[in-house]
């Protein structure tokens, strides 16, 4: 089962996809017009960085030396605020004076329920489903403090089109496949990556209650995959869809 | 006039209510409730952003330099909690602080805002206690959320004044008291990065929108608080946040008791 959220005479609407690739509203009706999307949930959506093992790997000398002295002992996260959130399709506003921008195609596991201290083994029991996102951020030179300049622009986090529900996918075997301007240009598959989806759950949930529409990020990919005005960029998961977004330079968005 | 939100006990729905002079709060259909017969919730609902290292002489007891750019971190709702309410030191930890913060609380959306233009898009101010658990730092997004973004670690509250009501935002008095004892105080004088200051900054590269909060950052006098402590936060002309630490033992038999 798929859903999906989109806005309709200015309100959000669930809507369901038809075999014919229309779309079907929670009223019953079908959709005539190709839809304005919304992400699919509302929730908290939390990241987790440096949790790609190759990135780690390449970063692993430096995190000797200050200011970091030692490799991360837990999950290193990061939040994606409410002005980050857009749905499929949205144009996306990129800084030009801000140095590099990069996608960051990646899963996101939708809760389902109020979840607090799980082990590994209940993890999953809490997930609802999964979406797709694109963690855009600008280039990273430092991992010390928060990265809130570099994550936190408006629409600097497109999610969706899809929530899935959680018997779609496996989450310990999924390949994202990133697209730049309709050609493959990035992969980030979870056997890449240093803590999988059940493990950070488990470990969130220790000191965080997480809420039935929160979203986790488990791992974004090496952030090579620069994006520019003009560009179309595309997330693509088998079994959830494909997420499609255009970049504008921030001026002329104004 | 004093805004806050609250749930009345065993029920679900949330009032948003005007706080009297003693107090009480003053529901929409008329009623009047005791401060002690409400359960205070967080007073707005939005981005929750904090600054770390906001006050010169906090920064030298930390044994920092003041930053040359704001040091701004993200909360969730997870972890705040309200006016009265318990915070949970974890088990087998050395040094849990409080961090007594006046919180600025956005009424308009703000982009690119100027300096100059800035206090238009403020709706008024409110108190929080950022607690923070210095076991758990790591150098890697410092503050990290496992240090900050506990569940129950953020108090905030009780309410939120409006704007008009503060007459000089920049020189209001902030002290902390434990079991009594006044362990911190300061003045919001000795901000490295003003409200205006912020509000330009945050502005230039995302959207503020209404119900979203800006926890200023806490002036020198930190101290380890343990299970049976109260702590009172106050921020003159603001409010008087107050709260109660548990252990984790005494926060699941409390969280026993309600369900």
């Amino acid at each position: 089962m798929k859903q999906g959220r989109i806005v309709l005479n200015q309100q959000a609407r669930q809507v369901t996809p038809l075999a014919d690739g229309k779309l079907l509203l929670d009223n019953g009706n079908p959709l005539a017009d190709s839809p304005q999307w919304l992400a699919p949930v509302t929730g908290t959506v939390y990241g987790v960085a440096l949790n790609h093992r190759s990135l780690l790997e390449q970063l692993e000398a430096e995190f000797q030396q200050p200011p970091y002295q030692k490799a991360p002992a837990t999950p290193v996260l990061f939040i994606k605020p409410r002005n980050t959130h857009a749905g499929h399709g949205s144009t996306i506003a990129l800084p030009t004076q801000a140095g590099k921008v990069f996608a960051g195609g990646a899963l996101g596991v939708v809760i389902g329920k109020t979840a607090s201290k799980l082990t590994e083994q209940q993890a999953l029991d809490v997930v609802a489903g999964y979406t797709i996102v694109n963690e855009i951020s600008l280039e990273e030179s430092s991992f010390y403090r928060p990265a809130v300049k570099a994550k936190c622009r408006d629409g600097f986090c497109p999610m969706g089109p899809w929530l899935v529900d959680a018997a779609a996918l496996d989450p310990l075997n999924v390949e994202i496949r990133s697209y730049l301007n309709g050609e493959l240009a990035e992969t980030n598959h979870s056997r890449d990556w240093l803590r999988s989806v059940p493990q950070l759950i488990a470990a969130l949930s220790q000191f965080m209650t997480l809420q039935p529409g929160d979203l986790i990020i488990p791992a974004t990919p090496l952030r090579q995959l620069e994006i520019r005005p003009g560009d179309t960029v595309a997330v693509e998961i088998a079994g959830i869809g494909r997420l499609e977004n255009r970049l504008i330079a921030e001026e002329s968005a104004q | 006039m004093k805004h806050a939100r609250i749930r009345l006990p065993g029920e679900a729905d949330i009032h948003a209510v005007l706080v009297n002079d003693d107090h009480s709060v003053q529901l929409a259909d008329g009623r009047r409730l005791a401060e002690d017969a409400v359960e205070w919730l967080p007073p707005a609902e939005g981005t929750v952003f904090a600054l770390g290292l906001n006050y010169a002489d906090h920064a030298a007891e930390l044994a920092f330099k003041a930053p040359t750019e704001p040091l701004v971190f993200l909360k969730s709702p997870a972890t705040l909690t309200g006016h009265r309410q318990v915070s949970v030191r974890p088990d087998n930890i050395t040094y849990m602080h409080y961090e007594c913060e006046l919180v600025v609380i956005i009424g308009k959306t703000a982009k690119n805002v100027s300096r100059a233009e800035a206090m238009d898009y403020v709706a008024g101010y409110s108190v929080c206690n950022d607690y923070a658990v210095r076991d758990y730092l790591e150098n890697y997004y410092r503050p990290n959320l496992r240090v900050k973004n506990r569940d129950t670690l953020t108090p905030i509250g009780p309410w939120w004044v409006d704007r008009d009501d503060v007459a000089n935002p920049a020189a209001l008095t902030l002290r902390t008291w434990v079991n009594g004892e006044l362990r911190q105080q300061g003045n919001t004088r000795d901000m490295v990065f003003d409200i205006p200051f912020l509000i330009e900054y945050l502005s230039s590269f995302m959207t503020l929108s209404p119900g979203d909060m800006i926890a200023t950052g806490t002036p020198e006098g930190l101290a380890d608080v343990v299970p049976g402590d109260e702590v009172i936060v106050e921020v003159e002309g603001v409010g008087r946040l107050v709260n109660h630490i548990v252990s984790e033992a005494q926060f699941a038999a409390r969280q026993a008791q309600t369900v």
